[in-house]
Parts: structure tokens; C-alpha cells; sequence
């Protein structure tokens, strides 16, 4: 029997159900997905089954994963922020703009932090090989962009605004339209990947991705806000959306550092 | 709420992490990922190994970050790993000459992927080992997990992470050595010989 929405629509039903219940019962709120989220088959096989293990990091300051990696103008170009200009002609679709901050958890900006991004074309294709969907590729997009932070912690992109795709997760599945985003922080703890969708997406409800977030306050910071402040005078949409990374750093951090 | 309010730092929650999908092949592996150890480095060490499923098939589309100091343990701040051509938009790759201590590298199609890097040196109460972070379709948050390496039973023995840990479980972080000199590190997500991963806290 080949998997229907209505089949999913249950399984997400019932882990949003079993959440509410665990939060009710005295369980802490989940901000990140749980990896073992059935709807999303993909998962199935590919979660542990044990528990991780804990390292409190208070108790040693040397430890690797409290540093990280350092990116800078060498890793980037001038206009690698702007998807709209890496071919000679222009790329169809509705240009947008999207802006926001990468913050830790005590709200500081993370600066001088590399931003990469990936994303489907105005049809929903990526420029991918083994991407399946027939939607046609636009010689003008290829959809990867990197910025690095400036000193408020503030990206800015130039894109167009992705399309929504199918996929074969289910019979008639799609994912809502979204931009993919990783982020460093500054220790490697934070590491940081995952996708920003736009405001009020009709198939939010279907998708099994969006709904591994089983919060319904956490799965709203996913999704960007209008911004008409951003939106560029006879050119483009406007974004707004803020990146806080989660992970421990390292509490000895001295001035200058 | 996308627009986050710092004047309240005990209301600032996180972005929730979600899987990286399928299609990440043609934005983040980057020519020279793997390649960390500058060229002709006397302490350069090869890694390889395969990423596995629960029903032990190898991943071909998972990729792993590496993250680890110099041999004399000190973490390096040098950026350059992703060096980008101006002129191009193309990548130039690393110079070859500086460590910047952090690569990627994606599985190939049989799964199977590769780094050389520097042989880290011992950091704080740690034994010398490499942070590894693992990314894959259908994982929907990464994971961390580290490579030790075997030639010094003292400092695996005195290793707080290892020491708290049954012998069989403790393996699986530690790489072994192969007859070709490189060394083997696989990556099981479930099951049998399940990897450790870690949680920072
Ligand atoms: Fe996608």
C-alpha cells in the first residue's frame, strides 16, 4: 500500500499529540526535532537508538568543541551573497531580499560567522543532478550563497524566492518553499543547519519535515517574517529572519578574545 | 516571531535544526574539503571510512565535518579553508601552507570518505582526538561525535569521555590503524556497533 497524506497527516497528529502530553506532564519543551520522527521516513534508519552522552563543558575549557572554526574575506566573494548576479543573464522569479541576525542564546551578535545557503529555483528544481523533479532549471540560477556576519551579527541576501517541490517521502508530498541555511558559531557546539520558510505557506500543515519540530512556538521561529523596511523600491520582497544558535560556549570568553 | 528581542535574554530561544536534505551536494562540499593537513606536513595523518545505516548500507549522501587542533594541540584561528577566486566566483582551494583545522568531505557514492589532516596534540584533560560532526539526509539534527587514535593507551585510559564508557562502546571512537598506514573510521547511526555521540552541556 503506497503511503497517503492521510497516513502521515495521523502520524504527524499523533507525535504532536505525545509532545503536548510529555510538555503537560512536567517534560522540558523541545526546541530541535526529535531524530527518530517517523513521518519523515528518511529517518528510520538513520537515528541512533542510544542516548547521547553528555559532556558538560564547564568542566574543562580546553575542550575542542568550544572552539571554532574561523572564516573570513578569503572564504567568501563580493557578490556571493547576491544569487541574482552569479550568471551573465537574470534568473526568473520574484527577487527577494532576506536579512536578519545570527545571535547566541544570551541574544550577543555572532560576528565575522560564515553563512552558506542552498535553495530550489522559482519552479522548485534544484540545480542538482540527481534531483528528479521535471521542473525546468534556469541557466541563470544556480542557488548557493555565502556571506560572512558583519559587527552586529547581521547577514543580508539577494535571491529569488525558491518554489515548493515535490518529493517521495509519500504519495503527493511537497515541501513548502524554504531556503537551506548552516551556520558556524563561535564554538563548534553551535553548529548550525536547517531551513527558513516564508510566512503563511498553505502545505506548513503536510509536512512532515516542518512538523519534526513538534513546538508549535519553535516551529514559528523557522518561518520569516514580511519585512516591507527590506523590501527593495522596484526591485525586490523583503525578509526578516533572526538565527539563534543554541549549543554551550565557553564561559571564560576574556575581552578581546 | 522572526524578529528576536534582545533586551530579553531568558525569552531568546533557538533556531531548531532540521535535516540537511539531499541536495546540499552542489552548495557546501567545496574542491580541497578533505585535504586539511598543509602539503608534505611530516605529521599528516589519512582517515577513511564509511557512514552506515541501521541496516549496515553505507551512506552516499552524508558528509562529515572534522574539526581538531595542531600537533601541538592548539587550535588554529586561521580562516582560508573555503578560498574563494575573485575574478571567477570558483573556488581556489587551500594554499597548502596554512592549517586552518576544519575540513568537509562528503560520502562518495559507496558511502565512503576520506580526510587528511595534522595528528591533533592533547588539549585540557582530553586525549588527542578530533571533533567530528555528521550531517546526512533523513537526520534531522546533526551529529557530533570524535576520532581518538590508539598509539597512546595512557592518554586514551585518562580520557574523561572514554573512561566513562563499556569497552565495546568505547571502541567506536577510537580509529584503527590499517596495513596501508592510513586509519579506519567508520560511522554506524544504529544499531550493532552503534557510534557514540555526544551531547554538549
Ligand atoms: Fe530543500
Amino acid at each position: 500500500m503506497p503511503l497517503t497524506q492521510h497516513d502521515i497527516d495521523t502520524e504527524i497528529a499523533a507525535e504532536h499529540a505525545a509532545y503536548e502530553k510529555r510538555v503537560a506532564g512536567g517534560a522540558p519543551v523541545e526546541h530541535h526535532p526529535r531524530r527518530d520522527y517517523a513521518p519523515y521516513r528518511s529517518s528510520t534508519l538513520r537515528h541512533p537508538k542510544q542516548p547521547p552522552i553528555a559532556i558538560d563543558v564547564s568542566k574543562d575549557p580546553e575542550l575542542v568543541e568550544l572552539a571554532s572554526p574561523a572564516f573570513g574575506e578569503r572564504d567568501i566573494t563580493d557578490i556571493d551573497n547576491d544569487l541574482t548576479r552569479q550568471h551573465t543573464g537574470e534568473p526568473i522569479g520574484e527577487r527577494i531580499t532576506v536579512s536578519g541576525r545570527l545571535l547566541d542564546r544570551a541574544g550577543r551578535p555572532l560576528r565575522g560567522q560564515l553563512i552558506e545557503i542552498w535553495q530550489a529555483n522559482s519552479a522548485g528544481r534544484y540545480a542538482h543532478q540527481r534531483e528528479q523533479h521535471d521542473a525546468p532549471l534556469d541557466p541563470n540560477f544556480t542557488g548557493v550563497g555565502r556571506v560572512l556576519t558583519d559587527n552586529q551579527g547581521g547577514y543580508r541576501f539577494t535571491t529569488i524566492q525558491p518554489g515548493p517541490y515535490p518529493w517521495r517521502n509519500h504519495v503527493n508530498a511537497w515541501r513548502p518553499a524554504h531556503i537551506h541555511f548552516s551556520m558556524f558559531g563561535s564554538a563548534f557546539t553551535q553548529r548550525l543547519v536547517t531551513q527558513m520558510y516564508f510566512p503563511s505557506d498553505p502545505l506548513f500543515p503536510y509536512d512532515p519535515i516542518i512538523q519534526s519540530v513538534t513546538d508549535d512556538a519553535a516551529r514559528q521561529r523557522l518561518v520569516a517574517t514580511y519585512d516591507h523596511s527590506l523590501s527593495v523600491p522596484e526591485f525586490s520582497m523583503g525578509y526578516h529572519w533572526d538565527i539563534v544558535l543554541d549549543g554551550p560556549q565557553a564561559t571564560w570568553i576574556e575581552e578581546g578574545r | 516571531m522572526t524578529k528576536i528581542d534582545t533586551s530579553r535574554p531568558e525569552q531568546i530561544l533557538p533556531t531548531p535544526s532540521h535535516t540537511v536534505g539531499p541536495f546540499y551536494g552542489y552548495a557546501l562540499p567545496f574542491p580541497g574539503g578533505p585535504d586539511i593537513a598543509p602539503v608534505g606536513h611530516p605529521d599528516t595523518v589519512t582517515l577513511q571510512g564509511y557512514v552506515y545505516d541501521g541496516e549496515g548500507n553505507a551512506l552516499p549522501d552524508a558528509f562529515l565535518e572534522l574539526w581538531g587542533p595542531d600537533p601541538e594541540g592548539n587550535l588554529p584561528q586561521v580562516d582560508g579553508s573555503i578560498r574563494r577566486d575573485p575574478a571567477t566566483g570558483g573556488y581556489l582551494g587551500r594554499n597548502g601552507v596554512e592549517f586552518t583545522g576544519w575540513g568537509r568531505v562528503q560520502t562518495d557514492a559507496n558511502g565512503h570518505w576520506y580526510a587528511r589532516t595534522l595528528r591533533p596534540g592533547a588539549r585540557g584533560d582530553s586525549a588527542p582526538c578530533l571533533s567530528v560532526c555528521v550531517f546526512a539526509r533523513g537526520l534531522l539534527v546533526h551529529l557530533f561525535t570524535r576520532i581518538y587514535f590508539p598509539s597512546d593507551e595512557a592518554a586514551l585510559a585518562a580520557d574523561p569521555l572514554l573512561a566513562r564508557l563499556p569497552q565495546e562502546r568505547r571502541d567506536t571512537l577510537i580509529a584503527r590503524p590499517q596495513a596501508d598506514g592510513t586509519y579506519r573510521f567508520d560511522v554506524r547511526l544504529q544499531g550493532e556497533g552503534e557510534t557514540v555521540f555526544l551531547e554538549f552541556t
